[in-house]
């Protein structure tokens, strides 16, 4: 590996300074899953290595009336091992369980899983559908951008130089509303989606009817997409498989993926109706407070 | 640009203090530097799970660790995991079992058991196989190995209940 300084500063104005000082030959290192790989095979070379995992408000995670705030360097075993994640984020708690394999999830973080920005990133549909907002903080002060739009291509994202994600904050979650993500692997877990799904739902109290939908695609473009038009053609509808049938098609029109060893443009826009279905009757079944019969990872 | 910094922290119970660059990893720094070459190299890119260790009480693969961000961590290596001279359950088990043919991802697949077994006690052949879906093994097709941690699981859950 390229040889580079490593700096632990102790508060975000402190790595922020210090991220513009280098204007944008600096790197922020949370678990490095990704980055120190990428570093190893020469595709990235920063001169430094700015480590933010230890800053506190990159490792909060709890909940307010706000909603529920995710630092951005908080590990995927502590997401999937929060009570309030598990009870009312599920989609997100679904995800991190499948990020690489236990000992990549005892350091990956859903917001390098955000600023690495691939296409398939296994955490991004499900911030989408629970309508996670990014908390950017920078050397002119802090602003705010949902996680629909934070990607802008493959690897690529809003963030400027000098800029350092701090938490992804999440909307306090209405009653009788279920969240679920799954993926399409050849195997059974340690896997790249072929395509990958997280949906929210909100139904009535009788839980017969889409009070509001949100639905978030991964692999099928060149950054996560947030399928708006699917998941409002749901609001207000009864839950039947005309309905599901109809976001399902929504979603398909959206998807522009790319042919590639992992599966055919054709087959991945097959894949997206199924799989949008498929997640949906499995926040459904959450919605109204049953267990789905899903295992993670099959 | 990179200059070389004490690192100190603490490797099966025992503190050590290192000098190294910024670009090396924990898995250089403890095969290299403390001569604990139980931890083994494989990809050296995350994706096999030979170098796994335990980090303050979490495995993770220590290629994907800079050995400067092992500071004031407490470490535990396969170095670790047997008493002198005496094998633990799950080494006990792997032999017993003939859970390894070449045995290079042995010593990642026993640190990543430890883990599970600390977490699960009783785990399902489910649960195995999903939390050593990091560990890849090329030679044994995984089934004695499945078998040989639940075997390992049961003996100390005996031991426990004795």
């Amino acid at each position: 590996m390229h040889a580079f300084d490593y700096q632990s500063p102790s508060t975000v104005a402190e790595a922020i300074e210090l991220m513009a000082k280098h204007n944008g030959s600096a790197r922020p290192l949370a678990g490095g899953t990704d980055l120190i790989d990428q570093m190893r095979v020469g595709r990235l070379a920063p001169d430094v290595l700015i480590d933010v995992k230890k800053l506190d408000e990159l490792n909060v995670l709890s909940a307010d009336a706000a909603g529920l705030h995710v630092g951005a360097a908080v590990p995927c075993y502590r997401i999937y091992g929060d009570e309030t994640v598990n009870s009312q984020y599920t989609a997100l708690a679904d995800s991190c369980h499948i990020i690489g394999g236990i000992q990549i999830q005892s350091r990956a973080s859903i917001g390098g899983n955000l600023c690495n920005s691939g296409p398939a990133a296994d955490s991004t549909p499900s911030m989408i559908a629970l309508g996670g907002v990014c908390v950017i903080a920078g050397p002119s002060g802090s602003r705010e951008i949902a996680v629909e739009s934070f990607c802008t291509g493959p690897g690529k994202n809003v963030l400027e130089p000098g800029e350092l994600l701090v938490e992804v904050r999440f909307p306090a979650r209405p009653a009788n509303s279920g969240s679920h993500y799954r993926r399409m692997i050849p195997r059974n877990e340690m896997d790249i989606a072929v395509v990958g799904v997280g949906a929210s739902v909100t139904l009535d109290d009788s839980g017969q009817n889409f009070v509001s939908a949100r639905i978030g695609l991964g692999a099928i473009a060149a950054t996560p997409l947030f399928a708006e038009a699917a998941g409002e053609s749901l609001a207000g509808q009864p839950v039947n498989d005309e309905s599901l049938e109809k976001a399902a098609a929504a979603a398909r029109e959206i998807a522009s993926p790319i042919t590639d060893m992992r599966g055919t443009r054709e087959y991945r826009i097959h894949v997206t109706g199924v799989l949008v279905k498929r997640v949906l009757q499995a926040a459904i079944v959450r919605a109204r407070g049953e267990q789905i019969d899903y295992c993670r990872g099959h | 640009m990179s200059a070389k910094r004490v690192v100190t922290f603490t490797v099966n119970g025992d503190q050590v203090e290192i000098l190294c660059e910024p670009r090396q990893s924990l898995l250089e720094v403890l095969r290299d530097d403390l001569d604990l070459t139980g931890t083994k190299e494989g990809c050296s890119n995350g994706n096999c799970g030979a170098c796994t260790v335990i980090m303050d009480g979490r495995p993770v693969v220590s290629c994907l660790v800079l050995a400067v961000e092992a500071e004031g961590a407490e470490l535990r290596t396969i170095e670790g995991v047997a008493c002198g001279s005496t094998l633990d359950e799950v080494q006990a088990a792997f032999l017993e079992g003939a859970a390894l043919q070449c045995g290079i991802c042995t010593p990642g697949i026993i640190v990543q058991t430890e883990a599970l077994l600390e977490e699960n006690p009783n785990p399902t052949e489910d649960d195995v196989r999903f939390y050593l879906a990091g560990n890849l093994c090329r030679c044994t097709g995984y089934d004695k190995i499945v078998r040989a941690v639940q075997a390992a699981a049961e003996k100390r859950q005996v031991a426990a209940s004795n």
